[in-house]
């Protein structure tokens, strides 16, 4: 559990926008160990995709700066030869999309088949297929001699995504980047791939990165959380701390905004305004103010730092220490009064 | 009496074959839902894509032609209106659409967008008309001066505003809203909700809430109705659906909602695992031969299952 996989230094990724770079992701330092599932979440445009492509090299005209050390070299410095050696065989990704991830013309069944071929080249024929089979028991697939030999149209989407997710494993990767595998699929069929992926994870000890706006999800799946908010990071935490104990008003706001079963609320949290484009984001103080305007100037830092604040537990800026909801400071102005 | 009481609707699509493309087969998209709404109220339609909720919601609304059922609303059966008389109808039920990206005319500003149903219904004045839009832009949150702008400079949750802005704008009783907030972010999901809600109270608006996502529809909704392959399993108040769940379906549909207390993962796990062999278990004994649900019973008032027969 404490092996470290992956460590990630003061990554940035920046792309070009008129003659300018803007960083999509900007000064992400983390840790990936083995065995552990560790979830980013965020909204859309918190730079969370960028960060997983950046850690596959699926940037093409993206500016890469920072490291990523994985299994002591620095994959940022690394070449398109060794990357290709790296992608699909030690670090599998599970797409969002599984249709677009997926060629058209070809079965599956040689789909991954080319996913292990690719990398070991000399395997015999007979044997592969074997291997294919026996994934696609492993992801669940109820007939895998005849899935085999369908097209990805003729499959639903919980199937495709399982055979996206048996092309991931299918070299036994030692990290596992999941991009919001669960998204674009039905409440039943994504607690059977989350369940899958949890069971693999079991299985082929990989480290995983769960890649999710979906808070709900988080609490299901993740050891560790990491928020990012703009290209940045503003909390992270193991997941008990983060959803029982958030600090960062970013993530108080975001649990606050989803409607659960439990407890049914009257209002839902709405945060004010929205995520800044990469070209007008703020790039000093807390990237968050704008959107808690309620907060006074001087609550900020002028140079927002993660400060560990208990063992694991980082939160960026201080504004979080005397952080409330406007509809708190209603309330208990109300209580005043009366 | 109630808004809307949809009676046996059965919307079939005919699947073309053969030579001469003869009607081969039906696809039964809806097959026999009932349900109908309060005046006011939000009435919750749940199933996985395929199950023929947004059929449902397009048939009402006239998308979709109905094959055979009632759609009584205020008295006058949509199924068999006549066009003109339809027309009338159709000011007093709206829609809502999923994808605030599609849903609007990029060519159009928004002005025009919001005055389309007006200039359809209301002879206005120019001038008339853009207070209208305007009082409009400012009862869903947006600033009056918005109004000469193309929907491309507007934010997800913005352009969904607009959206309501032109369903709210000829003072319609019924809205159908279908997934309208499945392709918003979170913080945004919560801003559309809430909104919507706020003007349900202001303007007595009644929904009909189309939707995949169980939280928000315990959020939102009086009553649910369960939907699976075109048909009903289940329906009830939203107390009833959520504590009390009858159906092998929709326990195992409830039983997947992720859990937000990470401490009760391994419990939910279990309890998933448990709920899926009891659907195995009992599937042959919940639903007939074709693999559809059963017609529904009535187990207390306001509450049916579609149970099996055998009982």
């Amino acid at each position: 559990m404490s092996e470290v996989l992956l460590d990630i230094k003061n990554l940035k990724t920046s792309f070009r926008i008129k003659d300018h770079h803007y960083a999509a992701v900007d000064d992400v330092t983390l840790t990936v160990k083995k065995n552990e599932v560790l979830a980013i979440v965020g909204e859309s445009g918190s730079g969370k995709s960028a960060f997983a492509f950046s850690i596959m090299g699926l940037h093409t005209r993206a500016k890469i700066e920072g490291e990523i050390n994985y299994k002591g070299s620095n994959l940022v410095q690394a070449g398109p030869n060794q990357m290709k050696k790296l992608r699909g065989k030690e670090m599998g990704m599970i797409f969002q999309d599984a249709l677009s991830a997926l060629n058209p013309l070809m079965v599956v069944g040689a789909q991954i088949d080319e996913a292990i071929f690719l990398h070991n080249p000399k395997s015999s024929k007979n044997l592969r297929k074997l291997q294919v089979i026996n994934l696609l028991n492993q992801v669940g697939i109820p007939r895998p001699e005849k899935t085999y030999h369908q097209y990805p149209h003729e499959l639903s989407g919980g199937m495709r995504q399982r055979i996206v997710i048996a092309m991931a494993i299918s070299n036994q990767p030692e990290l596992l980047i999941a991009d919001e595998p669960t998204t674009a699929l039905d409440v039943t069929i994504q607690s059977q791939i989350l369940d899958l992926i949890k069971e693999l994870k079991e299985t082929i000890h990989a480290g995983i990165i769960l890649i999710t706006h979906d808070l709900g999800v988080v609490a299901e799946m993740a050891d560790r959380v990491a928020v990012m908010y703009a290209g940045q990071i503003v909390e992270i935490a193991d997941v008990y701390t983060l959803m029982e104990n958030p600090q960062h008003p970013y993530t108080r706001s975001l649990l606050n905004s989803i409607p659960t079963l439990n407890d049914v609320k009257e209002e839902l949290h709405v945060i004010q305004g929205v995520v800044p484009s990469l070209q007008n984001l703020p790039r000093t103080g807390c990237r968050f103010a704008s959107r808690i305007p309620w907060i006074e100037e001087s609550e900020h830092e002028a140079s927002p730092e993660l400060h560990e604040i208990s063992p694991g537990h980082y939160v960026r800026c201080t504004c979080y220490k005397d952080f409330y909801f406007p509809e708190q400071a209603e309330e208990e102005r109300n209580y005043v009064a009366n | 009496m109630s808004l809307i009481e949809v009676e046996n609707l059965k919307v079939h699509f005919p699947v073309r074959g053969g030579v001469f493309q003869t009607v081969k087969d039906h696809v039964r998209a809806v097959d026999g839902v009932s349900f109908s709404i309060e005046q006011g109220q939000t009435y919750g339609l749940v199933g996985e894509s395929g199950s023929g909720k947004t059929t449902t919601g397009r048939a009402i609304i006239g998308l979709n032609d109905i094959t055979s059922g009632k759609v009584m609303f205020e008295g006058r059966d949509l199924a068999s209106v006549s066009k003109k008389e339809y027309i009338d109808v159709r000011k007093d039920i709206q829609m809502i659409f999923q994808d605030p990206f599609s849903s609007l005319n990029p060519k159009k500003r928004v002005a025009d967008i919001v005055a389309e149903p007006l200039r359809n219904y209301e002879n206005l004045s120019p001038k008339e008309e853009r207070v209208r839009i305007q009082e409009l832009m400012e009862l869903v949150g947006l600033s009056p001066e918005s109004i000469y702008k193309y929907p491309h400079e507007f934010s997800g949750g913005q352009r969904q505003r607009i959206g309501i802005a032109r369903a709210i704008a000829l003072n319609p009783k019924l809205i159908i809203a279908d997934e309208p907030v499945s392709a918003l972010d979170v913080s945004v999901q919560a801003q559309v909700l809430n909104f919507m809600r706020e003007i349900q109270k202001e303007l007595n608006l009644t929904y009909l809430f189309i939707s995949h996502d169980l939280g928000i529809i315990r959020h939102m909704c009086d009553h649910i109705g369960i939907m699976y392959k075109g048909r009903y399993v289940e329906h009830g108040t939203s107390e009833e659906i959520f504590t009390n769940p009858q159906h092998i379906y929709t326990k195992r549909l409830i039983a997947a909602i992720p859990d937000s207390n990470p401490r009760n993962r391994e419990m939910h796990y279990e309890n998933r695992k448990l709920v899926k062999t009891e659907y195995d278990k009992l599937e042959k004994d919940f639903f007939d031969e074709e693999g559809l649900p059963f017609s529904l019973k009535s187990i207390s008032a306001t509450h049916q299952v579609a149970l099996p027969e055998r009982g």
